[in-house]
């Protein structure tokens, strides 16, 4: 996770020109950055099994999708990681709801909860699947751990964002538990809130990874350590590849999701 | 005014907030009836509880001794019929102009059609034509508090209180926001109390202005403006406005 990925919402292209600059610079940088990457290959005198030429990565991709192993071991992750996504986000919102509106829960529970944080993933990858399995169960869970807690915090800093005037006026107006939390809460705190889904999004491939590195018989982590047994680098550069296809895929959901929902924001025109 | 029953009694209303020592006193004492279909401003120096008054008005909080009585009932948290229009426009940034103002209609389960219909008509009442799918991002200070006081009226309250509703805008569109809310209140019949800091405001809207004194805050006059309506700014310029108006800034600042 970068800086720029915590600070996702004001990232955003929001301007006409900045997009249009993106949409020529992006397919330039690329086109130079293979090109740099082939001429190292050539010159460096580097094995290809250590640094492998982008053709040799590109033809190994071909192949790896014409035996069809690659979008096999891509559609075992990308349910792992939606199902770790979908986990940990119905587990955080609930618990960050009551954080944010109980001084006891949040008393009783945070000191935990911070103190989970401490422990690397990769730490307790193992545990989850000698308790679970080396099924996809396992891995589900440690891509939903490590989407909770950014998900959580921003939970917690969204619901305690809502301004006060607005809870005097749905005060004012009689408004019941459930309205207030549905024509209140739930939108006041979805700024924030999809600041943490971005981050969560992209954490939730690293953790169903993680879990495939420990022991699993599929999935695209398992394909990396295929890939490095057999000294088969072009192959491990094309999961890689995948792997970070899927995350912007993932990325791009969600930021699609808040530039639809939150369109509001866009000032339309200023007098 | 005429001697209608009260819509509204404050009785000895004390308001202490705590704190590490002893509690800050903001309200002292403070008693007054408004009749039905009046006026009523409130004027005071700045930090002398007047939003704490309109907060135990609306029944947004409790105060700390005496009661208000609105409609004959004690007054114990807040009612329907009693609208509040909030310093800062305080809209939803998430919801067109329209779908603010039909807000109230909404959480009382109004059919949409009829809530619409209704909005549209305070839509016209308040000048904001063509703007009903603006976002309040795009609306300008004045325009936002129009928004806010139809979403105010929407619901029909009996009694609308006002909280500097005017504070924070320029001084040119603070006046014909006056003179406009007073159309809205002469269009409905609706009673005002509405707190400000501009004296000229007060008694160029209210049928009667009450002067609070500085901290902690009691009535120190209750003043009748016996302007005749429809009232102008023009009024502004002539001996009886200036002879009532000097009348309130001494008690102010006798405290």
């Amino acid at each position: 996770m970068t800086k720029d990925e915590q600070t996702g919402a004001t990232l955003l292209p929001r301007v006409s020109t900045r997009r249009k600059f993106t949409l020529w610079t992006l397919p330039v940088t690329l086109l130079l950055t293979l090109l740099a990457w082939e001429a190292f290959t050539r010159w460096s005198g580097l094995p290809a099994f250590m640094v492998p030429s982008p053709r040799a990565v590109w033809s190994r991709f071909l192949l790896a999708l014409d035996d069809g192993s690659l979008l096999r071991h891509t559609v075992v992750t990308l349910l792992e990681v939606l199902g770790g996504l979908s986990l940990g986000l119905t587990v955080a919102i609930c618990l960050g709801y009551g954080l944010a509106k109980s001084r006891t829960i949040e008393r009783l529970l945070a000191p935990y909860i911070v103190a989970s944080q401490s422990v690397p993933v990769v730490a307790i990858a193992p545990l989850l699947v000698i308790w679970f399995g080396t099924g996809s169960l396992s891995k589900l869970l440690i891509s939903a751990l490590i989407v909770f807690f950014p998900v959580l915090v921003n939970t917690v800093v969204g619901l305690r964002s809502v301004p006060v005037d607005l809870r005097d006026l749905m005060r004012s107006l009689r408004a019941t538990r459930w309205q207030i939390f549905a024509k209140l809460e739930v939108p006041a705190a979805m700024p924030v809130l999809f600041g943490g889904l971005k981050i969560g999004a992209t954490l939730s491939v690293i953790g169903a990874v993680v879990g495939e590195f420990v022991a699993a018989d599929e999935g695209l982590g398992y394909l990396i350590n295929v890939g490095r047994g057999l000294y088969d680098t072009a192959l491990v550069f094309v999961v890689v590849f995948d792997l970070v296809g899927m995350a912007l895929a993932l990325y791009g959901v969600v930021a699609g999701l808040e530039r639809w929902l939150l369109a509001y924001r866009e000032v339309t025109s200023r007098s | 005014m005429s001697e209608s029953a009260p819509i509204l009694t404050a009785y000895d209303l004390s308001m202490v907030y705590p704190n590490g020592d002893g509690g800050i006193q903001a309200l002292a004492g403070v008693s007054f009836t408004v009749s039905r279909q009046e006026f009523v401003c409130f004027v005071g120096p700045s930090g002398c509880g007047k939003t704490t008054l309109l907060r135990l008005l609306a029944g947004l909080i409790a105060p700390t001794y005496g009661e208000v009585v609105f409609e004959g009932k004690r007054l114990a948290q807040p009612r329907r019929r009693i609208g509040f229009v909030f310093q800062q426009a305080n809209l939803m940034p998430w919801r067109t102009v329209l779908s603010n103002i039909v807000l109230p209609l909404e959480l009382q389960q109004v059919p949409a059609r009829e809530a619409e219909d209704r909005a549209n008509n305070l839509i016209n009442l308040v000048g904001l034509n063509g703007f009903e799918t603006s976002y309040p991002c795009d609306l300008s200070g004045g325009m936002a508090q129009r928004v806010a006081i139809a979403r105010a009226l929407i619901h029909e309250p009996n009694l609308l209180l006002l909280d500097e509703p005017f504070g924070s805008l320029d001084a040119l569109t603070r006046e014909r926001m006056g003179a406009e809310l007073m159309r809205v209140w002469e269009a409905r019949t609706v009673t005002v109390v509405m707190v400000t800091h501009s004296i000229s405001e007060a008694v160029l809207l209210a049928d009667r202005v009450f002067v609070l004194s500085a901290r902690p805050a009691h009535v120190c006059l209750d003043l009748p403006i016996p302007l005749p309506r429809p009232r102008s700014l023009e009024m502004t310029h002539t001996g009886a406005f200036g002879k009532l108006a000097s009348q309130v800034r001494l008690a102010i600042e006798q405290g």
